[in-house]
């Protein structure tokens, strides 16, 4: 009887200490393995491949690692981050401000004397604004060392698309989308009269809706400016971003924007665009291959959305689109280091292209690309992107906006007191930031 | 001997209070440690903030506060269309009904479902421009009704409490039809010798024996529907503007969109606090419920 007692006793200790064992992953397999951790589900075919290709050249077998979608990519890097679990190599999302904290935790290696090596060959692979929004340059208000964090592996435009069959059933020039943003308020209401949906985007994930308001505010007020109102030197009251604000009133009242807008998601918005059951699209130039494989033969093309003010040039968010950093805990940074500058090389970035129909992050590589993906690479002199303007704004500001402009949409609230609302937030934190 | 059987004994229990404490105390723990700080998730160093972040979620958080008020009207919502719902089919089945176990599988299948695959299929139902609902108004001559359900703030709210309803009821109709049938028949038989009509049965012998259960049932969709955020996601997503958030999405929004984990911390801590004091009352209730039985 006894014996059964301890025997049980043990039993269940061991259950326990079995539970509990949960030791930390190994991320050091040696340095023939590599571990990628990653979220593009459309591109893991294409990596997979180039994995067993590198393996056959140099013998490191490279594991990718599939996590999507990207929120729980997100909360995995986080969690890992935090246990020092992070892989070889992973890609980091969200804002500057999160790549600032990897960083500054000591998770991300500096790849900066990697790229300066050979008089800078691997940095000079790259389009400068594809590098630049892995960088953190001198000053920089996140308190990070100089250097290069990151390799980018493809680069993208986000821009306004139009289905060019739906212009000439109004009645349009195919080839000749609206230039100004009267011309597209006209549009609007001929798209309205015709019974057609307009514009979609994934609108009801607020951050598309902070790049449209971004374009126009870089437009309207130009740079200087929106990074004085980030610094909290310029109102969000300022006549500028109230214009800004009224335009999407504008562009509601005329019939521009699709039904249901504010809480469509973006993969929504690409089933209607490619079922050429919409006019317009707001959408990232990753939109080329869902648009493919949804409807191969849909006639579109690329266009800026049409400037509001002759003032300053119109800037669209683009540069990076995926990046990978190196983990500067692990035993294969070295190798790691090597695979990437193997990935970006040109033969890799033509085949992830091809096979992908993404905009390569290396220069080299953009000549073999369709048409429709060098329509948007051909403005990337007209991008910008958060990342690089070397100040953040406060999370809770920008969600305010976004959710403010949802409100002038759908009729709730005016720009003024939007504008209003917002910069109560910003005084909020500002003052918080104070203390 | 007493003491090596008593130590015996704690051995027994050690593994269920390890198991216990590392898996429930140390996370509450270190999520109430959280709470005092600002922290993004990711830095090795925190601010030591105090009660600020509570203060701001009370004083300051507009959003919070509206977005409980809304799990409020979703949760009233639920007790009462929902769960009238669950007890009139629970009746029915109750009764002797041809396929009342056909039925019985039937009212069970939305609970079983996916939540994401619910919310999405409800929004393709009640798309604005090409969902199913709109176009049978359409065809019924009913274009008045026509509208972007999800879209406009006069119907999110409450087309997501219905459609959360749609998909709970079945838990409550699974425990109410419990409930029915441990009523013993002979009650309904003597009432019906003393020449008691269905509604003075119903009234007087159903419904007193079925208030312990009702208040379980309530006890478990007031908890179950403060917490929804799954189907409003999918549905929604929070929107438009902030006319969908319930607090669940809020302590999302601070800990992935704004990096505060913090602040999600205490957003979390004051949300368990609200639901410990409604199932406190609710267990009054429920205590008062049975000393009336």
């Amino acid at each position: 009887m006894r014996k059964n007692h301890l025997a049980l006793v043990l039993g269940s200790w061991f259950i326990v200490l079995g539970l509990a064992g949960c030791a930390p992953q190994d991320n050091a397999k040696g340095a023939s393995t590599l571990t990628v951790w990653h979220w593009m589900t459309d591109r893991e075919p294409a990596f997979k491949e180039l994995a067993k290709r590198y393996e056959a050249s140099t013998g490191i077998k490279v594991n990718f690692e599939l996590y999507a979608p990207s929120e729980a990519y997100s909360q995995k890097i986080r969690a890992a981050a935090q246990g020092e679990n992070l892989p070889d190599i992973f890609g980091i999302l969200g804002e500057k401000r999160d790549f600032s904290s990897f960083v500054k935790a000591g998770h991300i290696l500096d790849l900066t004397p990697y790229m300066d090596a050979n008089f800078g060959a691997w940095k000079n692979s790259f389009f400068p604004k594809a590098l630049a929004v892995n960088e953190f340059s001198a000053g920089n208000s996140y308190g990070v060392n100089v250097g290069i964090y990151g390799a980018p592996i493809d680069v993208m435009t986000i821009q306004m698309l139009y289905n060019k069959d739906l212009f000439k059933q109004l009645g349009l020039n195919p080839n000749r989308p609206p230039q100004t943003f009267t011309e597209l308020l006209d549009i609007g209401k001929k798209i309205s009269a015709a019974k057609m949906q307009g514009l979609v985007s994934g609108w009801g994930e607020v951050w598309m809706i902070d790049c449209m308001a971004n374009n126009y505010a870089f437009n309207i007020m130009g740079k200087d400016k929106v990074l004085a109102t980030i610094r909290g030197e310029v109102p969000y009251t300022d006549p500028g971003w109230i214009k800004v604000l009224a335009l999407f009133k504008d562009m509601q009242e005329s019939g521009v924007l699709a039904n249901g807008l504010v809480t469509m998601v973006n993969k929504t918005a690409e089933q209607l665009f490619a079922n050429g059951k919409a006019v317009f699209a707001f959408n990232g130039s990753w939109c080329v291959n869902v648009y493919k494989g949804m409807n191969p033969s849909l006639n579109y093309g690329a266009m800026l959305p049409p400037k509001a003010s002759d003032k300053f040039p119109m800037s669209i968010w683009g540069g990076a689109g995926s990046s990978f950093m190196v983990n500067a805990r692990s035993k294969n940074k070295e190798e790691a280091v090597k695979f990437l500058k193997w990935l970006t090389d040109k033969d890799q970035q033509v085949f992830l292209a091809e096979a992908t129909n993404n905009l390569p992050a290396n220069k080299d590589s953009i000549k073999k690309i369709p048409e429709i993906l060098s329509q948007f690479a051909s403005v990337m002199d007209s991008t910008t992107h958060p990342s690089v303007w070397g100040v953040s704004e406060f999370s809770p500001v920008i969600e305010a906006f976004d959710k403010g402009i949802q409100s002038i949409i759908i009729g709730e609230k005016t720009p003024e007191q939007v504008a209003s609302e917002v910069q109560k937030i910003k005084e909020r934190e500002l003052a918080k930031k104070r203390k | 001997m007493r003491v090596k059987s008593a130590l015996e004994n704690y051995l027994f229990v050690l593994p269920a209070i390890v198991i216990f404490v590392i898996f429930y105390i140390i996370p509450l723990a270190w999520v109430v440690q959280l709470a005092l700080y600002e922290w993004d998730g990711i830095m090795p160093t925190k601010i030591f903030v105090g009660l600020s972040n509570f203060k701001e979620i009370i004083f300051a958080d507009k959003i919070w506060w509206q977005s409980m008020w809304q799990a409020g009207y979703i949760t009233l919502i639920a007790l009462t269309f929902q769960n009238a719902l669950a007890f009139l089919l629970a009746w029915a089945c109750d009764r002797e009904i041809r396929m009342k176990n056909f039925y019985r599988v039937i009212f069970f299948i939305p609970p079983v479902l996916s939540e994401v695959v619910v919310g999405l299929v409800w929004q393709w139902i009640l798309d604005g421009n090409y969902g199913l609902l709109n176009s049978w108004f359409t065809h019924l001559g009913l274009s008045g009704l026509v509208r972007n359900w999800l879209s406009d703030p006069n119907t999110a709210l409450s087309v997501v409490a219905i459609v959360h309803s749609w998909k709970g009821f079945g838990w409550g109709f699974l425990i109410f039809l419990a409930g029915l049938q441990t009523i013993p028949r002979e009650l309904y038989e003597a009432a019906r010798v003393d020449g008691a009509n269905a509604w003075s049965s119903f009234k007087n012998i159903t419904i007193p024996l079925m208030i312990p259960v009702a208040v379980l049932v309530s006890m478990l969709t007031i908890l179950g529907t403060m917490q929804a955020f799954v189907l409003i996601i999918a549905m929604t997503g929070g929107g438009p503007a902030y006319h969908t958030q319930v607090p669940v999405l809020r302590i999302l929004a601070s800990m992935r969109g704004s990096s505060r984990f913090g602040y999600a911390c205490a957003q979390g801590i004051i949300f368990g606090l609200i639901l410990v004091i409604i199932s406190f009352i609710q267990y009054r209730f429920s205590k008062k419920a049975r000393q009336y039985q």
